[in-house]
């Protein structure tokens, strides 16, 4: 494994580690940091250490404990800065020195918290969560999200900050909060994924945070492997993830799930996805993810779009909206609903949902509109329902699908007529 | 232990409440207080006036003096507690039994408690980074 490899995997709990021992964010980034440059130079002859990880925290602590030392020598207000708070940084000065106990599998659980507190903004917490978690570097993460770097830099630096001086907790909250503070943690790691699977547009790095996403998924499946709705994100990413290869053609342009050449799924991601899927159904603490992951379940043994089993994705669906009663929620139930009962009883659903400021400005309204006025051969409104689709998406993938689909319908330009 | 503001902006406009529920409210206050008390997470309180608040500033050799509080925002700074708390969670905590008790939102803010010093190194660092991205 490369050096590059291992800080990929490694990073986020190195740094969650060595936060615990030092007490403070920078500090461990820094000594971590510092360790990668140490194992850069001497890797290649001393030959690879055989826990990498361990090696890297270690050596770190080793760093960071000299350092201090001499700062503490030099200026001992500011040693005393970097000790800083509670229980973590008493932690920190009796283990600090204590070789045995390398990595406490909790530390990346307990950092993902802090990254994710309510306290936080969303787009914080999921550039936190992509910096120490992922070890995406600033200028990365700004361009996964297409802000300028100095935004995102002073976004990290501000959340940090605030982490500091508010004391935000290092811990994993109790049983009694934990359902209340886990909502924004799998939230962050949905919309990480959610970001790269939205843009098929052709580019690497976005495709990177669906990767992302369910490594992180992954760990907080494996931490937390008494939570059902942790497990369902992770088969929800999964199941989503094994279609990629057939979401998009090579020229780039976008597939809808009718179309899509199903032997291009992934079938180790769908036969992982489902698995978990049949524990959760046997666990039976439903909740609105492990409810997707079904749905997308139920896609993933369908031999075809139209031999898909849209009752049971119906009957999902109305599970979903009891539970998450959002106007989003209601419009992918219409359209699961064109499909057992046909597409004029789907659009009266979808119909039933425009009222202003409910799903006005959602592009996925009009488009699937669009679809079920087509279907109905309404060419006209089908036209003017692709239109305003158009003008409500900026990716240029969507934008383009939707003009092939206009296209298809054979009417003129709606701003026309 | 870090030491938490706990901020009660109050609208100009007094809210639409019912004197029974104000009372009840100010007995909520108190019931409040004491629980801060009764732990030892109680620092100091008070309430202000906002709209008998003066600003003085200075101009040149002079100085003026303005009749009003300093935002010209419709909230003020009503009352305030300072509370001593473990770590955010806790002060949060704290803020949800004082936002029951006066049913006004809270806003919670830390002591900055670097002394000038470390202010002074910290502003030297910002003002070096600043000019170095020029």
């Amino acid at each position: 494994m490369t050096v590059e490899a291992v800080f990929r995997r490694e990073y986020g709990r190195c740094v969650a580690t060595l936060i615990r021992f030092l007490g403070d964010i920078d500090a461990a980034e820094e000594a971590v940091q510092d360790a990668f440059t140490v194992a850069v130079a001497r890797w290649p002859s001393d030959g690879q250490p055989p826990n990498p990880g361990a090696w890297i925290v270690t050596t770190a602590r080793n760093r960071a404990i000299d350092r201090l030392r001499r700062e503490s020598v030099r200026d001992e207000r500011h040693a005393q800065a970097h000790h800083l708070y509670g229980a973590a940084a008493q932690a920190a000065g009796d283990d600090a020195l204590a070789p045995e106990e390398e990595t406490v599998p909790d530390d990346r659980l307990r950092l993902i918290f802090t990254c994710c507190h309510p306290a936080l903004n969303q787009p914080a917490q999921v550039a936190l969560t992509l910096r120490l978690l992922g070890g995406l570097e600033t200028p990365e993460i700004a361009r996964a999200f297409l802000v300028p770097e100095a935004t995102m830099a002073q976004r990290i630096v501000r959340a940090k900050r605030k982490i500091k001086n508010a004391r935000l907790p290092y811990r994993v909250p109790a049983e009694a909060e934990l359902p209340a503070r886990l909502q924004p943690v799998l939230a962050v790691v949905y919309l990480i994924f959610n970001e790269g699977y939205a843009a098929t547009a052709n580019s690497l790095i976005r495709l990177d945070l669906c990767v992302e996403g369910i490594r992180l998924a992954r760990v907080l499946a494996e931490l937390m492997p008494d939570e059902p709705e942790a497990q369902g994100l992770l088969a929800l990413l999964l199941l989503l993830h094994a279609r990629s290869a057939a979401r998009v053609t090579a020229d780039g342009s976008l597939v809808r799930l009718a179309e899509q050449d199903r032997r291009l799924w992934d079938r180790d991601l769908i036969t992982e996805g489902q698995s978990i899927v049949r524990a959760c159904v046997q666990r039976d603490r439903p909740g609105p993810y492990q409810i997707q992951a079904a749905i997308n379940a139920v896609h993933s043994v369908a031999p075809s779009f139209d031999r898909t089993e849209w009752r049971a994705i119906l009957t999902l669906y109305d599970q979903l909206y009891a539970l998450t009663p959002t106007p989003v929620v209601a419009l992918n139930r219409a359209v699961a609903l064109a499909e057992v009962r046909g597409p004029a009883a789907g659009l009266a659903a979808v119909d039933d949902l425009r009222s202003p400021g409910l799903l006005d400005s959602y592009y996925l309204f009009y488009a699937s509109r669009a679809d079920l006025l087509r279907r109905l051969g309404r060419t006209t409104e089908a036209a003017a329902a692709y239109a305003a689709a158009r003008a409500l998406t900026a990716n240029p993938v969507e934008r383009a699908f939707l003009d092939t689909q206009r296209a298809t319908l054979g009417v003129s330009d709606p701003a026309h007529e | 232990m870090t030491q938490y503001l706990l901020a009660v902006h109050h609208a100009d406009a007094r809210p639409d409440i019912p004197p029974e529920e104000w009372r009840q409210s100010f007995t909520d206050v108190s019931a409040f207080i004491e629980k801060l008390r009764d732990v030892g997470a109680f620092v100091f309180a008070g309430g202000l006036l906002p709209e008998s608040a003066t600003v003085v500033r200075q101009s040149g050799a002079d100085f003026v003096i303005t009749d009003g509080p300093y935002t010209e925002t419709k909230e003020h700074l009503g009352g305030f507690w300072v509370i001593s708390a473990a770590d955010l969670d806790a002060a949060l905590e704290w803020a949800k039994l004082a936002t029951v008790a006066c049913r006004l939102p809270i806003e919670v803010s830390p002591f900055d408690e670097r002394d000038a010093d470390e202010l002074l190194t910290e502003l030297q660092d910002e003002q070096g980074a600043w000019r170095s991205a020029q």
